[in-house]
C-alpha cells in the first residue's frame, strides 16, 4: 500500500499545537511507517510553491491548526483545502478561534494602535503601522492584508473534521491519528475527542451542593484538593466543556478554563456557560448578586475565552 | 430616525406574564405593536443563548418577563433569571451592545395595567437608543458551520 500523505500547517496560532503533535511521542515513529509528510512549514524546508503545484485532492490528509486572521492564512487554507482529501481544523484555534480569536472584542485599528503604540515596549513617535505594499530602494515589498475579524477555518473552507484542545491532549491527538492511519473515519463534521459530555464527568472531584457567595481568580487562593473548585468559588468551565482530556487541569489543581469547546449540541458556549454560572450564585437579592458578579471582571472574555470566533455573535461591536 | 418603529421581543412566563399580557388584552389597554410575544413556560427557561439570538437575528430589545420573586410556578425558576440577566448585561456591554437592550421585569397575571407600562416604558427606552448594532452587523448572525454529530 503507499504511503498516506500528510500536510501540517499553522495559520494565526502560538505553536503549541505543532509542539502537540510532536506530543505523541514514539507513537510518531508509527504514524513515519504509514505517512509521509508532504508540508510542514515548521519542522521541514517546504516552500508555498511546493503544495501550490500538487494536484489537486494529492494529499490525504490536512492537519490545519491556527485561525485565519489575514490574507496570508485565508489563501494557504483555500490551498490545502483544494490539495487534500481530508481537512482536519486541529486545535481550538482552528477549530473556533481560540485566543487569536479574542482580538474580536476589538478590530483592526484598535489591534495595530495596542501593539505599535501602547504597548510599554514600543517607541514609535510616526505612528507608523504595517501596510500591505511599501516602496523601498530594492522595490515594492509586499505583506499580507491583516482583517478586522478572526474567523475559525469552517467558516473560510469546508472542514471535515474538529480537533479540539489549546492544543489537543496527546490521547485526542491520536484518536485522530488513528482513526486516519486506520482508514476508519467518522461521520463528517464529527468533533474528535474521547467524550462528547462534559469535563465535570472525568473529573474525580467531590461535588455536593453548589452554591457559591463569592467567585476567585486563580492567584487569590489556594483550592482544596479533593473538592469541585466551582464549589470553592473559582470558575471551573467543566461543566460547558467538552471532555476528552480526562479533566487535566482540576486534576492539577486549576480551573478548567473551557479549550475543549463545548459540549455536544451546543452553539454558543460562552452563554452555556453563564447560564450555568448563574444558577450556582447563592443569592436572591438583585443587590448582592450584583455585589458577587462584580467578582467576576471579565465575563465575556471568561466565557467567550477560547471560542468568541466560533460563538453566535462572532465578535464585538465596534462603535 | 423618527419612523424608527423598534422590534422588541417579549419573553413571556406561562402562568404570570402571559396571562398579564392577555389581560392586558382583553382589558382593551393600549400599548405599542413593538412586541412579539414568545410564551415559555417560565423565565427560568430563557436561556441567556436565547436573548442573543434574538438580537442576532434582528430584535432592536428584549424583554424577559416573569412572575414576581416567591411566585414563580417552578418555585426558584425567576431566581435563576433575576441572576443571569445581571451576567448576561455584563457580558454584552462588553460585546458592544447596550445594556439596556435587554431588560428583566416582573409582571403577575393580574397586572394587566402594569404589562402595557413595562412596553410602553421599554419601547421608549428602545426608540432612543435607535436600532441594535447587530442589526448593522448582519454577516454575524450565521450560526457556527460546524455539525455536531
Ligand atoms: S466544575 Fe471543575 S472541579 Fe468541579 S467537577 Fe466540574 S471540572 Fe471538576
Ligand atoms: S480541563 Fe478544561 S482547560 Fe484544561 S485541558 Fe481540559 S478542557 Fe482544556
Ligand atoms: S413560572 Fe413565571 S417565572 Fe417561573
Amino acid at each position: 500500500m503507499s504511503k498516506l500523505k500528510i500536510a501540517l500547517y499553522w495559520a494565526a496560532s502560538c505553536g503549541g499545537c505543532e509542539i502537540a503533535t510532536l506530543a505523541i511521542h514514539e507513537k510518531i515513529l508509527k504514524l513515519a511507517e504509514v505517512a509521509d509528510i508532504v508540508f510542514w512549514p515548521v519542522g521541514l524546508d517546504f516552500k508555498y510553491a511546493d503544495v501550490e503545484n500538487m494536484e489537486d485532492k494529492s494529499i490525504d490528509v490536512c492537519l490545519f491548526n491556527g485561525a485565519i486572521r489575514n490574507e496570508e492564512n485565508e489563501h494557504m487554507a483555500h490551498t490545502l483545502r483544494a490539495k487534500s482529501k481530508v481537512m482536519i481544523a486541529y486545535g481550538s484555534c482552528a477549530y473556533e478561534g481560540c485566543i487569536p480569536g479574542l482580538a474580536n472584542f476589538y478590530n483592526r485599528q484598535l489591534t495595530f494602535e495596542r501593539a505599535y503604540i501602547e504597548t510599554p515596549s514600543t517607541v514609535n513617535p510616526d505612528k507608523i503601522f504595517p501596510q500591505t505594499k511599501v516602496k523601498v530602494p530594492e522595490g515594492e515589498l509586499e505583506i499580507p492584508e491583516f482583517y478586522d475579524t478572526v474567523k475559525t477555518l469552517a467558516q473560510t473552507v469546508d472542514v471535515d473534521y474538529f480537533v479540539p484542545g489549546c492544543p489537543p491532549e496527546e490521547r485526542t491527538t491520536w484518536l485522530a491519528l488513528e482513526a486516519v492511519i486506520e482508514g476508519k473515519l467518522p461521520p463528517k463534521g464529527t468533533v474528535i475527542s474521547h467524550s462528547a459530555k462534559a469535563v465535570c464527568d472525568e473529573c474525580v472531584r467531590t461535588r455536593e451542593e453548589k452554591k457559591v457567595k463569592k467567585f476567585y481568580r486563580p492567584y487569590q487562593i489556594i483550592p482544596e484538593p479533593e473538592k469541585c473548585l466551582l464549589e470553592q468559588g473559582l470558575l471551573c468551565y467543566g461543566l460547558a466543556t467538552r471532555g476528552g482530556c480526562d479533566a487535566l487541569c482540576p486534576k492539577a489543581n486549576m480551573p478548567c478554563t473551557g479549550c475543549y469547546g463545548p459540549v455536544e449540541g451546543v452553539i454558543d458556549q460562552g452563554t452555556h456557560f453563564l447560564t450555568a454560572l448563574a444558577s450556582i450564585i447563592d443569592s436572591n437579592d438583585p443587590e448582592e448578586v450584583q455585589r458577587i458578579l462584580d467578582d467576576i471582571p471579565d465575563p465575556a472574555g471568561t466565557f467567550y475565552r477560547y471560542s468568541l470566533p466560533d460563538s453566535l455573535l462572532r465578535r464585538a461591536i465596534i462603535k | 430616525m423618527d419612523k424608527f418603529e423598534p422590534k422588541i421581543v417579549a419573553f413571556c412566563c406561562n402562568w404570570c406574564s402571559y396571562a398579564g399580557a392577555d389581560l392586558a388584552g382583553t382589558s382593551r389597554m393600549q400599548y405599542p405593536s413593538t412586541i412579539r410575544i414568545i410564551k415559555v413556560m417560565c423565565s427560568g427557561r430563557v436561556s441567556p443563548f436565547f436573548v442573543l439570538k434574538a438580537l442576532s437575528v434582528g430584535a432592536d430589545g428584549v424583554l424577559v418577563l416573569g412572575c414576581h420573586p416567591g411566585d414563580c410556578h417552578y418555585i426558584e425558576g425567576n431566581y435563576k433569571t433575576l441572576r443571569r440577566i445581571p451576567l448576561l448585561k455584563k457580558a454584552l456591554q462588553q460585546l458592544g451592545i447596550e445594556e439596556e437592550r435587554v431588560q428583566l421585569e416582573w409582571v403577575s397575571a393580574s397586572e394587566g395595567a402594569r404589562f402595557a407600562e413595562v412596553v410602553n416604558e421599554f419601547t421608549e427606552t428602545i426608540k432612543k437608543l435607535g436600532p441594535s448594532p447587530l442589526r448593522r452587523a448582519k454577516e454575524s448572525t450565521q450560526e457556527a458551520t460546524h455539525v455536531q454529530a
